[in-house]
């Protein structure tokens, strides 16, 4: 029973981190309908940036992160700027050879600069190891990743659903042509929802070190899982996504505890299922129209 | 003239024969007998053109973008290894079929899954299926022999004549007449009313389905014939390296796969082949300038013929050939990439 509890614990924390990853690309796919497969580099470049910032400078765990969110955004925005917004009207087919290109250039150039083994975090002794909560084994990194990616959920729910910016948003995402019939600036709004959607993976990025290990081949290794949280849950709320990574998270963590054997296979298959029964994902409107 | 018999004689202008796809024919063959030295690498391009034109067919002709065509590859690699390894059958020509025909079987099954939904679930599906089957083979190691690959294939010789040779000339020229043949029937396919149904679809499948074009067999039955084709390349693959480990499933080969088929250009079959030469001539390239990180300079080749726009990249490599043709015939440019974009 406590092993039950236990995976379910860390499934959260394991899909949590999924949603703060993955959240962005929800945003690209919904509102500009941009298959952006180069979503996970984001995420890899804040990773590096935090853990050169912990291990080689020095820095506090804590204050790195922030960080870690900065530069992906900057890193986003210019890209954005630059190169994304001339492929918005092109055929998926360019938008997936664009992605995959910029990929391709990230993995080759991390490794060239940082080397192609796994990098480590160092972290904050508080954090490391676990305790028993009612027989719970709990662990103190995983319950900072709940904390932290809870928030930010909440404050990110909040801002879609209370601020001027999130109607904004919302609006866009529905109906671009009405929205900029309304005069909203929509390629603006998208600029700034694409640099922060960046900047949360690079956050998650730094995050997920610890967990899912971060090594040049990040980007094309959980390309298909941010793909996954993005199709199954849609992308016309963002309690879609959410609960997507959820059963995402717990399903690979159960997956590889019990069937330790069939690895990777549980998810592939739930996924290819699900996408069979409905197309359009799990929750409401489909992602890319 | 009807309309009817205006498309009919519009159709059989296109399939008849130019004297330029002659030549090229030609001068592949021959290249076997002008560069004896480069066998290896030649097979290399002929397999990788053969697995473009697999892709091809489905992504220029039907439309389909697939993240996953190494699936069906990777079935054929293995199919013909496990089929050779126990001397199921022993003859490597039979044995491409059967590996090929393994392959259609999975592309059959699993095109239904492949017609339903919009692109991006497609792109999901095809991504997924391929991971899919790289976790089973991996699972499954006591079969496929795990990351080691499978080990010790001894090929037949083909048609009991001509045995495999460590130049690789056989295998050069057995490789190079099935991808001629097989390049034969998808041109006879593609050319027929069933090629220019798949086309109706790929440029608006409501208005095809409107004329009476059944849509979703049309989509089958190619996704079918591309996995089939996909697969013999993948029993090349094994039957000339004598190799098949799980990288056949890797999803960079699918991915370099779009890129060989993008620099050749959709829609014309040939693109593939032309795309593949480019391709293994700037990947040697590029792995004497870095061996270790060509995958840089591959993936800035993706951005920039994106960026540029592949209409008129092949315009501007076209432009001086029909510079030269005009100058002959006093006529207007006729070479042109007959490239509609696939979305």
């Amino acid at each position: 029973m406590t092993s039950i509890l236990t995976n379910l614990f860390d499934g959260v924390a394991y899909g949590m981190l999924l949603f703060v990853l993955a959240c962005g690309l929800a945003v690209t796919l919904g509102l500009m309908n941009f298959v952006n497969l180069a979503h996970g580099a984001f995420a890899m470049a804040g990773g590096y940036v935090c853990a050169v910032l912990v291990n080689q400078s020095g820095w506090p765990f804590f204050a790195a992160l922030p960080l870690a969110f900065v530069s992906s955004a900057i890193i986003g925005a210019a890209l954005e700027r630059a190169l994304y917004r001339h492929l918005y009207t092109r055929s998926h087919l360019d938008q997936v050879l664009f992605s995959i290109g910029l990929v391709f250039m990230s993995v080759a150039a991390v490794d060239y600069i940082m080397g192609s083994s796994r990098i480590f975090i160092k972290l904050p002794s508080a954090l490391e190891g676990q305790f028993d909560f009612f027989g719970v084994g709990i662990g103190r990194y995983r319950l900072m990743i709940i904390v932290i990616c809870g928030f930010l959920t909440l404050a990110l729910q909040l801002v879609l659903a209370r601020t001027r910016f999130g109607s904004r948003l919302r609006a866009a995402v529905d109906d671009a042509r009405a929205a900029s019939g309304l005069g909203i600036n929509v390629p603006q709004v998208f600029a700034f929802t694409f640099a922060f959607g960046c900047g949360l993976a690079g956050l998650g990025g730094a995050l997920s070190a610890e967990i899912l290990g971060l090594d040049p081949y990040f980007p094309l290794k959980f390309m298909i899982y941010f793909l996954i949280v993005v199709t199954v849950g849609g992308s016309s709320s963002i309690t879609g996504p959410f609960l997507a990574s959820l059963l995402l998270g717990i399903g690979d963590v159960a997956g590889k505890y019990y069937v330790p054997k069939m690895g990777p296979f549980v998810i592939y298959t739930i996924m290819i299922v699900i996408l069979i029964w409905r197309p359009n994902g799990l929750f409401g409107r489909t992602a890319a129209r | 003239m009807n309309a009817q018999s205006d498309v009919g004689v519009f159709a059989r202008a296109h399939a008849r024969w130019h004297w330029s796809e002659i030549a090229f024919w030609c001068f592949l063959f021959s290249c076997g007998f002008l560069l004896p030295s480069r066998f290896l690498i030649m097979t290399e391009i002929v397999r990788l053109a053969l697995f473009a034109l697999s892709l091809d067919l489905i992504l220029g002709y039907a439309g389909i973008v697939s993240l996953g065509h190494a699936a069906f590859f990777g079935i054929g690699a293995y199919g013909a290894g496990l089929l050779a390894l126990h001397g199921i059958i022993d003859e490597p020509v039979l044995a491409l079929v059967a590996a090929g025909l393994a392959a259609a079987v999975v592309g059959f099954l699993t095109s239904f899954l492949v017609i339903r939904g919009v692109d991006l679930t497609r792109l999901m599906v095809t991504l997924g299926i391929a991971l899919l089957l790289e976790a089973l083979a991996e699972r499954y190691s006591n079969i496929t022999g795990g990351t080691d690959g499978l080990q010790g294939i001894e090929m037949a010789p083909v048609l009991g004549l001509f045995a495999f040779d460590m130049f690789g000339k056989v295998g050069f020229f057995y490789s190079l007449a099935v991808l001629f043949v097989l390049f034969l029937l998808a041109r006879r396919i593609v050319h027929s009313p069933f090629g220019l149904s798949l086309r109706a679809i790929k440029n608006n499948p409501l208005r095809a389905a409107a004329v009476g074009v059944p849509v979703n067999r049309r989509l089958i039955a190619v996704y079918t014939l591309a996995a089939f084709y996909a697969g013999i390349a993948g029993a090349l693959f094994t039957q000339t390296t004598a190799l098949a480990s799980l990288d056949v499933f890797a999803f960079e080969r699918s991915a370099d796969l779009m890129l060989v088929l993008v620099i050749g250009g959709t829609g014309y079959l040939y693109g593939g082949l032309i795309g593949a030469v480019i391709f293994k001539i700037l990947q040697e390239f590029f792995s004497t300038l870095t061996p270790q990180y060509w995958q840089f300079w591959i993936g800035l080749v993706f951005v920039v013929i994106v960026l540029v726009g592949r209409a008129r990249l092949h315009r501007w490599v076209l432009f001086v050939p029909n510079l030269v043709i005009a100058q002959f015939r006093g006529a207007k440019a006729v070479v042109t990439v007959p490239e509609s974009d696939a979305s």
